[in-house]
């Protein structure tokens, strides 16, 4: 119980004015004239309400029926949205989503990120929708000015979202997951009231740039009403996965295959690790220390988990370790934490952490109608929507092939090289090599010997030339990829984006991100990095899983060196930690047709 | 005049903001520029957060956290914080925002501001400087900073809230049954600062000065209401100085405020369990416990009006009182309630 002090002597004018001045404007007296503030105050709120306004265009009410609904935010003129996975997991695939433009438009699910509490939605009906950008939230510091805009307690009947304004309470938090999912990374903490139905809602800052999505509270005894503390997935980690959700992935998080933990003087140290790790196979052993992750440092467990669970599995990162005083760099493949069959359970509810949902729980009765969560699909997404194991949407699978098919197309003209491929040139080392890629057969003849590999079969058996890993075998699948189109060459699917340079993770600047083809065919799995300009500057070649991989990466050639449209002017091939060679390439003959024994006519030539 | 919680607030709220529209009580027009653009407060966060420490100690159980925060006021480490169960422990664990670890010892209680001095053994630390500074004004903008929900380890730094003074008032709170001692004024907040963890941290004003130390999660007596409040620094630091001095009385630990009854010549039955039911099983012969009556088998049911529920709840309730205060116990005997008049609490006669 509290009261006012019966002794307010210095307080007690000021409350009399106080109430004479309610009383004042309550008679409509002007109290204040423009000219008492301060130009600069009411330019900066002008500023204020004005970044609001337009940052509320982006601001996605979602709408799940029973099962309730939360928040999202545009990130795209076509329609794409963020929001949380706990959000649309009751919505299922169509949902209906409102606009601060008072309109109510249809939306299907595109991508599930069920470990970072992460969905991406694709409103439908405009490719001019009002969209928000994505700052880099790494420079976001504690005492910023933050707003959320959102669906608080599914107020937004008319669609316009509520703003709560507030200041970045911390950088760089993390929350311990619900089981294996709904793990809050490297996320911001607010003091911007975060309440049910805020979930998937942006954080944005001063300037109207998205720097999080809000998807969690620190609620305790109070209920789940607001306390003064919230948390948002970064904007740089929705970056990171946002390749993987707009190819309709059901996208897994990362794990080094290895656990740490601190030591007695602070350090962090490797506590266990799987000999199946890449990490391993690079030379991360128990006790080794680590210093840094994708180019952050590694003080605290914490600051481990931080930068892991920002990470897509399957991305190679940098990783330095310290052993015995003596400082190591690697590059890691970071591998996948769940099985496809797990996460598929989780999404369906089946999985007793998809259970546990946050903030927006809806009520336990309501997860006994999703044992069976195929109800006909609304007109509206019809045509948008296919199932398939390992996905959350195929058909934004196809859409981003597709896309990435059309670069290829366009990049080089093969209409006139469906014969024998011939590169010729010289390796690091001064020597000749000679290259020939066909349908039925590959060859390379080196100093050391002639290697080939039959075309027509599996791939596996051979990854020749010996110690490459598989060279031959990836460029024979470049080679065919390029002629018949992604759809053609066994089964392959759009993978996501990752970093063209795993080195430049870390930077403050967001690192450039190439899209990456998957396919499994003739026996081996490849990975297919293509540049925006449709040209493929890496191929990762499995022969077996859970090995090192053929790593080509194909590097343009210098302008003057003369080669036809599309041939790569240099290919670097490596094999587990080892390089096997630079191929420079000073020669490319292309035949027109498939030749007909050795005797093909002479093609398109240039040297 | 008694009025409700929400009333007291909103009224301080409206104040505050008519306040701030007429300019009223407020320094400068700075103080009243929204906080978009150029006006955040990171740098004030950074320098303040440097003398908000980290502490870990008992607890762990549902609704008694093993942590809470402490405002650092001597470049030798000494800590002040609030007097609570995480000091109930042998080792006390201080984190500094650099992630530096120190064991931190208890100098001393004001168990009626519910203040603890901590010591750690430091040199050249970032400090607050505590003084007996005027409260500062209603509608003053502050910034909350404290490890709340333990969400910063190690190097972390602690999180930051920001709101205004809503009230200056005097404090009438409980925590589940037991009364906060303190009735003086508290600054009220419009920042929800009553969270796990926060208790110990540094409340201060935009340009980084020290206002007030966060209180414990403590409810309003009358409106149940959770209260996001905080003792002056004026408040701090005298009960800072008194226990340094030695004017409060000076257990050697927090675990020590209990109280133990023997002295009063009150023997209870063996303490074995969890909750042993407080039962009196014999007295000394002499003492003040026999002179007032008390007799083998008694149960006492309260003390000073306090209902208490187990041996440690009547120690801890003994504890509390000043020294010299009036023991009064009462007990059931045969089925009838007896008051017992046991006389002055004596002085620093805790023992652990």
């Amino acid at each position: 119980m509290l009261r006012l002090s019966c002794r307010p002597v210095r307080r007690r004018p000021t409350l009399f004015v106080a109430l004479a001045a309610v009383v004042a404007s309550l008679a409509g007296i002007p109290l204040v004239q423009a000219q008492d503030v301060a130009a600069s105050v009411r330019q900066a709120e002008r500023t204020r309400i004005a970044t609001i306004a337009n940052a509320s265009q982006a601001a996605v009410a979602i709408f799940a029926g029973e099962a309730g609904g939360g928040s999202g935010v545009l990130v795209s003129p076509d329609g794409y949205a963020l929001t949380n996975f706990h959000v649309v997991q009751p919505a299922g695939v169509a949902m209906k989503c409102g606009l601060a433009d008072g309109r109510l438009y249809d939306a299907v699910l595109v991508g599930l990120d069920p470990t970072g509490d992460v969905a991406l939605v694709k409103l439908l009906g405009r490719d001019d929708f009002p969209s928000a950008e994505l700052a880099d939230s790494d420079l976001v510091e504690v005492g910023d000015f933050c707003f959320a805009a959102g669906n608080p307690f599914l107020l937004a009947t008319d669609f316009q979202p509520s703003i709560s304004a507030g200041i970045v309470s911390g950088v760089h938090r993390y929350q311990f997951p619900a089981g294996t999912i709904l793990e809050y990374a490297d996320c911001l903490q607010v003091d911007a009231a975060i309440n049910p139905g805020n979930s998937g809602g942006a954080l944005f800052d001063a300037r109207g740039r998205v720097i999080g999505v809000n998807g969690r509270a620190s609620f305790e005894k109070r209920g789940r009403v607001n306390v003064g503390v919230g948390y948002a997935i970064s904007a740089n980690q929705l970056r990171n996965f946002l390749g993987f959700l707009k190819g309709g992935r059901l996208v897994d998080h990362a794990t080094l295959g290895a656990t740490v933990a601190t030591a007695e003087d602070g350090r962090v140290m490797v506590s266990d690790i799987l000999e199946s790790s890449d990490a391993y196979r690079r030379g991360l052993r128990y006790d080794d220390e680590i210093v840094s992750l994708a180019g952050r440092n590694v003080r605290t467990v914490n600051a481990f988990k931080n930068v892991l669970g920002t990470l897509p599995a399957g991305w190679r990162v940098p990783l330095v370790f310290r052993r015995a005083g003596r400082r190591m760099e690697i590059v890691v493949r970071l591998s996948a934490v769940h099985r496809q069959a797990e996460l598929a359970k989780i999404v369906a509810g089946e999985h007793p952490a998809g259970k546990d949902r946050g903030p927006d729980e809806a009520p336990e009765d309501k997860q006994a109608d999703r044992k069976e969560p195929v109800p006909p699909l609304p007109e509206a997404v019809r045509g948008l929507y296919a199932s398939r194991s390992g996905f959350t949407n195929h058909h934004f699978n196809l859409v981003e092939r597709d896309r990435v098919a059309r670069a290829l197309a366009q990049r080089v003209d093969v209409g006139g090289r469906r014969g024998t491929w011939r590169f010729a040139g010289r390796l690091a080392s001064g020597e000749p090599f000679r290259i020939e890629l066909s349908d039925t057969k590959g060859l390379i003849d080196l100093p050391t010997g002639t290697s080939t590999v039959d075309a027509t079969g599996e791939l596996d058996a051979n990854p020749s030339p010996p110690g490459s890993g598989g060279m031959l075998a990836a460029l024979l699948l470049w080679r065919r990829l390029l002629l018949d189109g992604p759809p053609q060459l066994g089964r392959t699917d759009y993978w996501g984006k990752q970093p063209l340079d795993p080195m430049a993770l870390g930077e403050l600047s967001s690192p450039v991100m190439i899209d990456v083809l998957e396919t499994a065919v003739a026996g081996v799995e490849a990975h297919f990095a293509v540049a925006a300009d449709g040209a493929v500057i890496r191929i990762d070649l499995w022969p077996a899983p859970d090995a090192d991989p053929c790593e080509v990466v194909l590097v343009s050639p210098a302008p003057e060196a003369g080669l036809a449209d599309g041939v790569p002017g240099m290919i670097e091939v490596r094999h587990g930690d080892k390089a096997f060679g630079t191929f420079i390439i000073q020669e490319a003959v292309f035949d027109p047709a498939p030749a007909e024994g050795e005797a093909a006519s002479a093609g398109e030539v240039t040297s | 005049m008694r009025g409700s919680i929400p009333a007291v607030v909103m009224m301080a709220v409206k104040t505050m903001a008519v306040a701030m529209v007429v300019g009223l009580s407020l320094p400068s027009a700075t103080m009243l520029a929204p906080v978009a653009v150029a006006a955040a407060p990171g740098e004030t966060i950074a320098a303040a957060a440097r003398k908000v420490v980290k502490l870990y100690g008992a607890g762990g159980v549902r609704g008694l956290e093993a942590y809470q925060s402490g405002i650092l006021v001597s470049p030798d480490g000494r800590i002040v914080t609030v007097m609570s169960t995480v000091l109930d422990a042998d080792e006390i664990t201080c984190v500094l925002d650099d992630g530096r670890r120190y064991p931190a010892t208890v100098v001393g209680v004001d168990p009626r501001r519910e203040l603890a001095v901590l010591s750690i053994d430091g040199e050249d630390l970032p400090a607050f400087v505590l003084d007996e500074a005027d409260p500062v004004p209603l509608g003053t903008r502050i910034l909350a900073l404290s490890n709340l929900f333990g969400v910063a380890v190690g190097d972390e730094r602690v999180s930051a809230q920001h709101g205004v003074i809503a009230g200056l008032v005097p404090l009438e709170a409980r925590r589940g049954a037991y009364e906060a001692p303190y009735r003086g004024d508290v600054y009220i907040l419009d920042c929800t600062t009553n969270n796990p963890g926060s208790p110990g941290g540094a409340l201060v004003d935009w340009r980084g000065r020290l206002v007030g130390m966060l209180g414990k999660e403590l409810r309003a007596t009358s409106t149940g209401i959770w209260l996001n409040y905080a003792l002056p620094v004026a408040e701090v630091a005298r009960g800072a100085s008194e226990v340094v001095s030695g004017a409060v009385s000076q257990p050697a630990s927090a675990a020590a405020v209990a109280f133990d009854p023997a002295a009063l010549g009150a023997v209870f039955v063996p303490d074995v369990l969890d909750k042993t039911p407080p039962f009196i099983e014999s007295t000394r012969a002499g003492s003040a416990a026999a002179k007032a009556g008390l007799v083998p088998d008694d149960l006492v049911v309260a003390v000073n009006g306090r209902a208490v529920s187990s041996r440690a709840a009547v120690r801890e309730a003994i504890g509390r009182l000043g020294d010299g205060d009036p023991v009064r116990l009462t007990v059931i005997r045969g089925g009838a309630i007896v008051e017992c008049d046991l006389g002055p609490k004596p002085l620093a006669a805790g023992t652990p």
